[in-house]
């Protein structure tokens, strides 16, 4: 019991890194796309728990919102919009796949490799950081806000234009002719 | 006592994006692929909160917040695409869709 308390954090994090790690690997070996986007969701939720095991609790909602909520649901529309019956006969990998499978891991080994030899030091010693805005301990929220509209305004403002036109797209894309 | 460091964050975020290639490059069905790019595109993120926490700045956390906003746009978009593709060639496979090949 004195284990599990101890080290709460920790073995939270071995379970959502479980966690996001099967979703994702369910993502890219189910034959049917509708598993696929569950186990997809399963994996946006676990990195959701990550996000707010590191202090970034308004990233980790908006996850939820967008990806679990949003993105999700178009993901499921699109699903349910082509018809799944002529899936069934489609080949689930192309022919390059055991090449890209053998990269791929590659990839991850030099990555890997890299990433545990780094060495960063402990954490910034004042995580508090995080959600203080002035001098005030406000929140998480309000000191993403408060970064979002006055350091990043000019972004912020280009990403609702973005916005904009990928909805336009979206809407002359999906048009009938 | 066990402590997560970000180096633990930087090996599970590399692990996800790795997955996350490996279905954009060998999946013939474009919804998967799709999906494998939200994979990557999360796997990034991952990253980007892992250091704002080592450094203690806001800017990783405000910058995953436009990773999520360009994710939302392109999963739009492309379903569109989709969409419009599925239209004229009544399947999803990728390989049907070749006509740009060199």
């Amino acid at each position: 019991m004195d284990f599990l308390v101890e080290n709460g954090a920790a073995l939270l994090f071995y379970l959502f890194a479980a966690i996001a790690v099967i979703g994702a690997l369910g993502v890219v070996t189910l034959r049917n796309p509708m598993y696929g986007a569950i186990s997809l969701l399963m994996t946006f939720l676990a990195v959701a728990a990550l996000f707010l095991l590191r202090h970034a609790e308004f990233v980790g909602i908006v996850q939820i919102f967008v990806y679990g909520g949003g993105i999700m649901v178009l993901f499921l529309f699109v699903i349910m919009l082509v018809n799944l019956h002529r899936l069934r006969d489609v080949r689930l990998f192309g022919g390059q796949a055991p090449a890209v499978a053998v990269l791929a891991t590659l990839l991850f080994v030099v990555f890997g490799w890299v990433f545990v030899q780094a060495r960063f030091g402990p954490p910034n010693p004042d995580p508090r950081v995080l959600d203080t805005v002035g001098m005030e301990r406000l929140g998480n929220s309000q000191a993403v806000s408060w970064a979002l509209f006055t350091q990043n305004l000019l972004p912020f403002e280009i990403a609702s234009i973005f916005l904009l036109v990928a909805m336009i797209g979206a809407v002359v894309l999906g048009r009938r002719q | 006592m066990l402590e997560i460091t970000t180096n633990h964050y930087l090996v599970l975020s590399a692990l996800l994006f790795t997955i996350g290639l490996f279905g954009i490059a060998s999946r013939k069905n474009m919804i998967t692929v799709l999906m494998s790019i939200e994979l990557v595109l999360n796997s990034v993120n991952l990253n980007l909160v892992a250091f704002s926490y080592q450094l203690s700045d806001l800017t990783g956390q405000v910058f995953a917040i436009f990773t999520i906003t360009v994710a939302a746009g392109e999963a739009a978009v492309g379903l569109g695409i989709l969409i419009a593709v599925f239209r004229l060639r009544e399947t999803t496979a990728l390989d049907r869709s070749a006509e740009l090949k060199g």
